[in-house]
């Protein structure tokens, strides 16, 4: 965009002096403040796997405003009605938003009180349509989310992006984590895995994104949900390994770099 | 009923209590021909009478696919039936494209109900003339419901509506406590029983029925002339013009016990 966009209101109500309201928020200037342009606070990755009892899924606490580890006490994953769980990662108010939406869902679905119940398939549908909807007017919620659950014994995971691209697997990561964590998840996932297991290996891939997003902190959490229902963990710090020898004298083979 | 000075309007009271005008839309669908509705754990049969203008023209269409799961039967104003079809058709196809996952038949029937209601309390409106018998899944199994033109809306294991439908409900009535268990093939046998019953003396024939099945693991699908034909075959004297009261083959398995004894002590069917 270019650099003029964001400076000098003004100016730029002059650019555009006949705001055409044809329902479009691409065509006005004032219509700008009306739709999300960029994000601000923003959470990082989610990882999640499918396991033997139903799903495991890992996040960090920490919400980034920019280059700064703002917050560090934000809780990325909600359980939802009595069968899934979400996480998301992006603009930390949109997944808040989100939130709100799927807390009227549950809770007409619940005033029909008639023995039937939103399973992790009809949010994560829901989701799918709620985010496609806002990206084809312009004003997307910021956020790729993660919905796992688990119902009638069938274990299910899924996501959803900003631009509403949708689908299921058997393990999902969100932004770095597709490319730190799950080349790590397809080589050591498989199904059945233990509920041990399946937090060692959560644990390894958030340890990697640990060390390489500058935007991770060492305090997560990792929640589980099985049948019974969902659990979140209390936050807990990984263990960390800082003496590589490489480490030790990093410009040794640069001599005058930093 | 006889007309009175509160019937006029469907937003009029009589001193009794009643809303005339839905009283009189009820009592459309009791000219409509017949449609009878089964159901087991599993499976929901609706079956009808094909009932011709006359023998030139074709019959009309009475049982209509909702989704994969729900069908419906209706009996009175066919316009209207088809009306509300459409609206149920919408219903489960946005609910099925939001969610991915089938509408719950108790949830469908709901919202037909309501709509129903409107029409009882808005003055520019009237009833709709039509009695659906709706049989679908949902979590919990099969279910049968019936909608009423006054807005209710009942749950039942086997019910009938239209013309002569007391002969089917008399029929059901003796038979419905073992339909919860009931394998599929005799939820279909005793649905085109209680449409037989229905019949003044006409010889039952595949053409003049319609029946519709679906279940667990079975979409909603109408069983083919033939198929109607071969249970017909299996209780029917063929060819026979008296009211033979067939009785059951003796090699059909899974009958309910007392079949031949019960068949014998039917009504004669008028009502």
């Amino acid at each position: 965009l270019p650099v003029w966009f964001s400076i000098n209101a003004d100016y730029f109500f002059l650019q555009f002096t006949i705001p055409i309201d044809n329902g479009d928020s691409v065509k006005t200037a004032e219509a700008d403040s009306q739709r999300t342009l960029y994000p601000y606070v923003t959470g990082t990755s989610i990882v999640a796997i499918k396991y033997k009892d139903g799903v495991l899924m890992a996040s960090d606490m920490g919400g980034s405003y920019g280059s700064t580890l703002r917050y560090k006490n934000i809780e990325r994953m909600k359980a939802i009605g009595k069968h899934s769980l979400l996480g998301a990662s992006g603009e930390i108010s949109d997944f808040q938003e989100i939130l709100r939406y799927l807390d009227e869902l549950v809770l007409n679905d619940n005033m029909w009180d008639d023995g039937n119940s939103l399973g992790p398939k009809e949010v994560h549908n829901y989701l799918t349509r709620v985010m496609y909807n806002r990206r084809n007017k312009f004003n997307p919620l910021w956020n790729t989310l993660v919905l796992g659950g688990v119902k009638n014994g069938e274990s299910y995971l899924g996501m959803v992006s900003m631009i509403g691209v949708s689908f299921e697997d058997n393990h999902v990561a969100t932004g770095f984590g597709n490319h730190l964590a799950r080349p790590i998840l397809r080589d050591e996932w498989h199904a059945d895995l233990s509920f041990e297991d399946g937090v060692k290996l959560l644990e390894k891939c958030m340890r990697v994104l640990l060390y390489r997003d500058r935007s991770a902190i060492n305090k997560l959490q990792i929640a589980k949900i099985t049948e019974e229902g969902v659990t979140v963990s209390q936050p807990y710090s990984l263990k960390t390994f800082w003496e590589f020898k490489a480490f030790n004298n990093p410009t040794a083979g640069a001599e005058g770099s930093w | 009923m006889f007309r009175n000075q509160y019937d006029t309007d469907v937003t009029t009271w009589s001193p009794t209590g009643r809303l005339f005008q839905v009283e009189y839309a009820m009592e459309a669908v009791k000219q409509g021909s017949a449609a009878i509705g089964l159901r087991s754990r599993s499976h929901v049969v609706l079956a009808c009478v094909n009932k011709a203008q006359s023998e030139l023209s074709s019959h009309q269409k009475k049982i209509f696919k909702v989704d994969d799961h729900i069908g419906v039967a209706i009996a009175g104003l066919t316009a209207d039936g088809r009306v509300l079809s459409r609206y149920m058709r919408s219903e489960a196809i946005n609910h099925s494209f939001t969610y991915e996952s089938p509408l719950p038949v108790g949830r469908l029937v709901v919202h037909l109900a309501d709509k129903a209601q409107v029409c009882t309390q808005r003055s520019w409106k009237r009833p709709y003339g039509v009695g659906l018998l709706v049989g679908g899944l949902d979590e919990s199994g099969a279910h049968l419901y019936y909608n009423c033109p006054s807005g209710n809306y009942f749950e039942y294991q086997a019910f009938a509506i239209g013309s002569r439908s007391q002969a089917a409900k008399t029929y059901l009535e003796r038979r419905f406590e073992s339909f919860a268990d009931s394998s599929r093939e005799d939820l279909i046998k005793d649905a085109i029983l209680a449409v037989r019953e229905t019949l003044q003396g006409e010889t039952l024939k595949s053409s003049l029925c319609t029946v519709s099945v679906l279940g667990v693991g079975e979409p909603f699908h109408f069983l083919d002339q033939e198929t109607i034909q071969n249970v017909i075959d299996t209780f029917e004297k063929v060819a026979d013009e008296e009211e033979g009261e067939g009785e059951a083959e003796p090699a059909a398995p899974a009958e309910e016990g007392g079949d031949g004894t019960g068949d014998q002590d039917v009504a004669p069917m008028e009502t």
